[in-house]
């Protein structure tokens, strides 16, 4: 099982996991590093410290790995994974996001039935979750000038940021619906667009 | 609490979370609601607080937040054992349903993930993987600021510090983490103090 891409094998001087073992301690450490979320991590370690992923893959894959189910963090690894060493490689990658913070979290819940009632550990809790929620906006806005390149123009991809935006957290409509309508438009015309 | 599992409830369990798999478009967190209907409203193996608890450790804890639907299968093992106090029985209880729950949500999405990305790259060059791909870029960029606003506002409960604290906070992290290189822990670490001191 070997499936290393054209794109990743022709650039001899990229940077690229030396071993399955190299991904599982990557992930693992990324993992770890997540509170509230891996997201705003994967792109800093990935593509801004190791530069495994380029902005553009990156932006690419997500978009794969949050059409797909399951969840995003967990897909994107398993891509990265199979990308450089195939079915072993996604399966280190998978098992370094998930083996060690899931005997951190049961800690946590040992721990949680102790301090459940603290009013401080809340209060901890809601300063992180702000926070969590200013690195992951980050993210996204980090991205906005990848979207220079797109086909669609800049200025009806910030029209399709904005009402993406509205719909999910102004207006909190169902994330299906959003997908199949503002994606559906946006990969239609991109599709017509292509084909000029 | 207490409840009794039978070898086809351990099945049952296990199906609803394979099927729940393959829903969970954009990330296990969307199919909260239907676990809630599934194992506190329709089966009674979780209590409301086990449920909401499970939810809440794993967004504050380091990693995936898939891993809040271990706590769940933990819990449900946790219960069919009679409770923490019975020792190694519970535990292990605990541990078959956290597998079963695991397994379950993980296996049917990975293996639907990884065949269609390989085609997907083998494809990469056809137009309509490549208008797909582009196309959603935009989107996606919009979820990701919409996913950070939600987390965000999702914290204002429970507090006493006006609302534009929150905001702030989240504002100033976004603004730092966008412009510098800052590692991300002190940014968290940050948060938590301003927490604990009352600020948000």
């Amino acid at each position: 099982m070997h499936s290393a891409s054209p794109a990743a094998a022709a650039d001899p001087d990229r940077p690229r996991p030396l071993s399955t073992r190299d991904l599982f301690v990557s992930f693992t450490w990324l993992a770890l590093q997540g509170f509230g979320g891996v997201l705003a991590i994967v792109q800093r370690e990935m593509v801004e410290k190791k530069r495994w992923l380029t902005p553009e893959e990156f932006l690419e894959d997500w978009a794969v790995a949050q059409v797909m189910p399951g969840p995003n963090v967990i897909n994107l690894a398993l891509m990265i994974g199979d990308r450089y060493f195939g079915l072993r490689g996604a399966l280190a990658a998978v098992a370094g996001m998930l083996t060690v913070p899931l005997f951190v979290i049961l800690g946590l819940a040992l721990l949680y039935a102790q301090y459940a009632s603290n009013s401080q550990v809340a209060a901890a809790l809601r300063g992180m979750g702000a926070v969590a929620g200013g690195l992951i906006a980050a993210t996204g806005i980090k991205l906005v000038p990848q979207l220079r390149m797109n086909p669609l123009g800049f200025g009806i991809c910030l029209a399709i940021v904005a009402a993406v935006f509205a719909a999910i957290a102004l207006a909190r409509i169902p994330l299906g619906w959003v997908l199949i309508v503002v994606g559906g438009v946006a990969c239609g015309e991109t599709w017509r667009r292509l084909g000029r | 609490m207490t409840i009794v599992m039978q070898w086809h409830d351990w099945l049952a369990l296990w199906g609803q979370y394979l099927m729940l798999s393959m829903l969970s478009i954009s990330g296990a967190i969307t199919t909260v609601p239907d676990m809630h209907r599934y194992l506190v409203t329709q089966n009674g193996w979780l209590t409301e607080a086990q449920f909401t608890s499970s939810v809440a450790i794993a967004q504050a804890a380091p990693g995936p937040n898939v891993l809040f639907v271990a706590l769940m299968g933990w819990n449900v093992g946790i219960n069919a054992g009679g409770g923490m106090a019975a020792g190694v029985h519970a535990w292990a209880l605990g541990l078959l349903g956290l597998t079963i729950t695991m397994v379950g949500i993980m296996l049917p999405s990975t293996t639907l993930t990884y065949f269609a990305t390989r085609w997907g790259h083998r494809n990469r060059t056809r137009r309509e993987v490549r208008a797909f791909k582009q196309g959603m870029a935009p989107v996606v960029v919009g979820l990701l600021i919409a996913t950070g606003w939600v987390l965000a506002a999702g914290n204002q409960a429970g507090s006493s510090a006006p609302a534009w604290h929150l905001w702030l906070l989240a504002g100033v992290a976004a603004l730092v983490v966008w412009r510098t290189r800052l590692h991300l822990l002190w940014l968290l670490g940050a948060g938590a103090l301003l927490g604990v001191f009352g600020f948000v």
